[in-house]
């Protein structure tokens, strides 16, 4: 098993060189026109575009810079490890500004999974229990409802009703944990986590009820009735055991995706997180942010499919690694 | 004749789909006494395996339609509620099914499993419960059966995880052991081994056993009786001798033909019984058989054959005569085997 992480490991190095070399090459190579007469501003003198050249070291070779941006990535820069550079922009190292909104990202993809888990996974169950039953008709009119509803209009509609009209929940924007305490910051993140995770609780939930109802047909549940075990035992024991396993690699997965930003509902409710990072950097072509962001999208994928990977081995037997 | 442990009574399990009603097991009765063992051959969807798992209370479609009487020891299994079932189920009757590589649970311990059967019944510690179960995977033949125990379903090979499920059949020492194609998915050297392991059993743990399967030359050494199934309705029922050398339906004598032989001539060709089984929607006006009988005469489109005994308890569903069923099984079934 540690070979095998380790293994795994270098090969999450190896995506990330790959994907750094892409963006390296689509934002600096592609676009037409010199990077740096793009960078110096709307009208730029030649000894602003030399000056340009020289700070960002694009005056190098392409492959030169690419050379120097992976050292500082794997090495640290001045301004620590991980090397992420400083933004085109502000000038400003790109590190702080990467870990904290990284948290807030972070935040609100956690607290979104613990709330479309807590709800998709026990509607899908008892749906799967009591198929075309009303609850079930009415879960499965809900999942739809989920999936269809953008995320864009779900949360503008959360905002009107529980916040302008009924006073429920606080209304956008982040107030840090540290800094207001947990009444007020979760009372912002509430709202967030719910519209967020109502997409993925329909998944869950349609998820579930279908891995669950073809368990239940399975021979081993047949076998588990025949030795004489209450029905509860059995869904429990040896229905639930085997179709939520599967639900572990989607959880991954999707938490993966999500630390690479949430982008519309970050921007919805205004929370400072990667997704708006990503929007903003791209809008203002701020190269350095741009290849951040990428990076810590890249990783948080890889590497969540790495740890699915590894709980999946403990959870199911039948897989081993080497 | 003695008390008998299982008598079923007329048994029907109708299931109502969108298509119609499927009439999957139609009015069958049998008995089983202590000790015996009952073959129940015949072809995919004639109702062999509705009818044992509908007698383990096991059929659990809303739209299953059951009726008449399953007496266990006297008692009406189907009467009882699905609570007091539950308690004869695993304990007192216990199952084995056609596919061991499905019908074990991927994710848990061999040893656990069988575990989890004996204490569903027992009130015993998991310890004990353990040693139990590794006491019954060595009476199975499982060598070194602690550290199998210990292992997963897919580490066991075919005919070691139907030896598993044997030992967890027979864990709670059952009266009565349903076998449904216990050796189909085997291969045939792995066959004769279960199929004698189950017959070395049944004397140890005294148990009635039923052999359900789809291949009479399977059953012949190891049953008393054997009930024919066709279409939802037993066709045939006698002494395991009667069925072998005194046949009475024409549906039997096809099985019968399509036995394969070692010593049989090479070249010779499999006989296999025309046509298919039919629809269990549409079955048939008369004798369900008929479309696929060589011997179909009028009466047979129109009634039904009652299922009348000839002599003793051997009985046969087919309006033949008698003499004419014994002229045609001696001169041309007994003739060409």
């Amino acid at each position: 098993m540690g070979r095998y992480i380790i293994r795994r490991l270098l090969w999450v190095v190896f995506v990330l060189l790959v994907i750094t070399f892409i963006t390296y090459f689509i934002f600096l190579k592609l676009p037409p026109g010199d990077p740096a007469t793009r960078f110096a501003g709307k009208q730029p003198t030649p000894a602003l575009v030399d000056e340009v050249k020289k700070q960002f070291g694009l005056d190098k070779p392409f492959i030169v810079q690419y050379g120097l941006f992976v050292k500082r990535l794997f090495l640290g820069d001045e301004f620590g490890w991980p090397g992420l550079g400083k933004s085109f922009n502000t000038r400003a190292p790109l590190r702080p500004v990467i870990l904290e909104r990284l948290s807030v990202t972070a935040q609100l993809a956690f607290g979104a999974a613990l709330v479309w888990i807590s709800i998709g996974i026990p509607i899908g169950i008892l749906s799967a229990l009591r198929p075309r039953s009303l609850g079930d008709r009415m879960a499965m009119g809900f999942a739809l409802f989920g999936v269809s509803a953008p995320v864009f209009w779900l949360g503008q509609m959360f905002l009107y009703i529980f916040w302008f009209k009924l006073g429920w929940a606080a209304g956008s924007g982040f107030y840090p944990i540290g800094q207001y305490g947990f009444i007020t910051w979760a009372n912002h993140m509430i709202m967030p986590w719910v519209v967020l995770a109502l997409l993925f609780a329909a998944f869950y939930a349609r998820m579930s009820r279908g891995n669950l109802i073809e368990t239940m047909s399975e021979d081993y549940i047949r076998t588990a009735r025949a030795k004489g075990l209450a029905e509860r035992r059995v869904v429990v024991r040896h229905g639930l055991r085997s179709s939520l396993t599967p639900l572990v690699t989607m959880i991954g997965m999707d938490l993966g995706a999500l630390l690479g930003g949430a982008i519309i509902t970050e921007t919805v409710f205004n929370l400072p997180g990667i997704g708006q990072l990503v929007v903003k950097s791209v809008s203002e072509n701020d190269f350095a942010a741009i290849l951040d962001v990428t990076i810590v999208a890249a990783l948080a994928v890889t590497l969540m499919n790495l740890l699915v990977d590894v709980v999946y081995a403990y959870l199911d037997p039948r897989v081993r690694y080497t | 004749m003695p008390e008998p442990l299982l008598e079923v009574k007329d048994l029907k399990v109708h299931f109502s789909t969108d298509d119609g009603i499927v009439k999957a097991v139609d009015g069958i009765s049998f008995s089983i006494a202590p000790g015996e063992t009952l073959g129940v051959v015949g072809e995919s969807g004639s109702g062999k395996s509705v009818s044992f798992l509908t007698i383990m209370g096991l059929i659990r479609s809303k739209g299953a339609l059951i009726s008449g009487e399953v007496l266990f020891r006297g008692q009406d299994l189907l009467k009882l509620p699905s609570d007091e079932l539950r308690h004869i189920r695993g304990a007192k009757i216990s199952m084995i099914f056609q596919d061991p590589m499905t019908s074990l649970h991927p994710f848990y311990k061999v040893g656990a499993q069988i575990s989890e059967a004996i204490r569903a019944h027992q009130d015993v510690s998991k310890k004990e419960a353990l040693n139990q179960s590794v006491e019954m995977l060595r009476r199975v033949g499982i060598p070194r059966p602690e550290e199998r125990a210990k292992q997963y379903p897919h580490e066991f090979s075919g005919g070691m995880r139907q030896r598993a499920m044997i030992a967890m059949a027979l864990s709670l020492n059952p009266d009565l052991l349903i076998a449904d194609e216990p050796t189909t998915a085997l291969d045939v050297t792995v066959q004769a081994q279960i199929l004698d392991l189950i017959d070395r059993l049944k004397e140890e743990f005294d148990a009635a056993v039923v052999m359900i399967t789809h291949d009479l030359g399977v059953v012949a050494e190891h049953c008393d009786d054997i009930m024919v199934m066709y279409a939802g309705k037993a066709v045939e029922y006698g002494e395991a001798r009667d069925i072998y050398y005194n046949s009475h339906h024409p549906y039997t004598w096809g099985l019968l033909q399509s036995i394969t032989r070692i010593d049989e001539d090479l070249g010779e060709r499999l006989r296999p019984i025309k046509g298919l089984p039919p629809s269990l929607i549409f079955v048939p006006r008369g004798c369900a058989f008929h479309p696929r009988c060589p011997y179909v005469m009028d009466v047979c489109k129109q009634e039904v054959p009652p299922l009348l005994p000839s002599a003793g308890h051997h009985s046969s569903a087919c309006h033949l005569s008698l003499a004419e069923k014994e002229r045609i099984f001696d001169q041309e079934v007994a003739a060409q085997r």
